[in-house]
């Protein structure tokens, strides 16, 4: 399986996220860098945390444009995986490959800690290693996080199980208090409705190495590797 | 040339943290009788359009595309003749 990391100007996890996949998962990676357009070959293109273009005018407005971005929705169209990881969601949200906009955080305070994470869905190629409702620890750094969407598209993502993580307390329990920057639904991450766009505020790739004293962040990339050979299998059985 | 001032606000209903951190300054300060601060940005352009209705038409194309984001964002701007 072969994963891409696209490297915006003032990415700053591109080099973590590439250290995960070619480190502890031991799967080809290679950067993108903005300017280029050609996707083929990638099963999996990760959009990393950072700033991309310096945030300026908001959050991912101007990265949305980078020539890669253009051609991100035909590579989702056909079937391939993206995961934004914090300004990667961001970016995401402001291309319209998944709903909704960031705000400024509640507390108007750059958040960088762990949360907890409740596991919504597990149905999706990134999340089919954990077990629905399990509780995870992810580090956040973030000063923009406060997920907003009108109420109709809100109702539509959680009528459609696209609300994948939410910030909860240590039972599991949705509550403001450990909402950690205002978002509706302490919604901390969403998908397409296919499943195969995933965006999240937490940072996985800070979690995945024992060494860092947590490896909760393991079971995405885990699920992803999990997902891509069960979609091989099947391939495989359909061509007999 | 014409010059476009463009008003960027957050929609009526969308919580603002940073008006509302400027209120409570301003509440600090003795000011009581502020009822509502809104943040939003301000950005002027100096466009070569060949007329006015060109210019307009190009900023509100901007204005949709780039610099606002209609999920959470109005707009409202004016554009004038530059005095060059």
């Amino acid at each position: 399986m072969r994963f891409g990391v696209v490297v915006f100007p003032a990415s700053n996890c591109d080099m973590d996220t590439y250290h995960v996949v070619d480190q502890v998962l031991g799967h080809p990676v290679s950067y993108i860098w903005h300017r280029e357009q050609n996707l083929d070959g990638f099963d999996c293109v990760i959009l990393p945390g950072g700033f991309a273009y310096g945030d300026y005018l908001r959050a991912g407005a101007i990265a949305r444009f980078a020539p890669i971005m253009e051609s991100l929705p035909a590579f989702a169209g056909r079937g391939g995986l993206v995961l934004g990881i914090c300004n990667g969601l961001q970016v995401l949200l402001e291309a319209g490959l998944l709903p909704g906009a960031m705000r400024r955080n509640d507390s108007l305070q750059f958040r960088c800690r762990d949360v907890l994470l409740r596991v919504e869905n597990v149905r999706t190629p990134f999340t089919n290693r954990y077990r629905t409702g399990e509780v995870i620890r992810m580090p956040i750094a973030h000063g923009e996080g406060n997920y907003y969407a009108d109420p109709e598209t809100l109702a539509e993502l959680e009528r459609e199980g696209r609300i994948v993580f939410r910030y909860c307390s240590a039972a599991g329990e949705i509550l403001p208090a450990a909402n950690p920057n205002g978002a509706l639904g302490n919604i901390a991450g969403i998908c397409n409705r296919r499943g195969n766009v995933l965006g999240l505020m937490p940072h996985p790739e800070r979690c995945s190495e024992s060494i860092l004293g947590n490896t909760d962040g393991l079971g995405i990339w885990q699920s992803i590797l999990h997902w891509w050979g069960a979609a091989r299998e099947q391939e495989a059985v359909r061509n007999v | 040339m014409f010059e476009a001032r463009i008003y960027v606000t957050l929609k009526e209903g969308i919580l603002d943290p940073q008006g509302k951190a400027v209120k409570g300054g301003l509440a600090n300060m003795g000011y009581q009788g502020v009822a509502d601060v809104r943040v939003g940005k301000f950005l002027v352009l100096t466009l070569d359009s060949p007329d006015r209705r060109q210019a307009e038409q190009s900023v509100r194309e901007m204005c949709d595309r780039l610099l606002a984001n209609p999920v959470i964002e109005d707009y409202t701007f004016e554009v004038q003749e530059a005095s060059s």
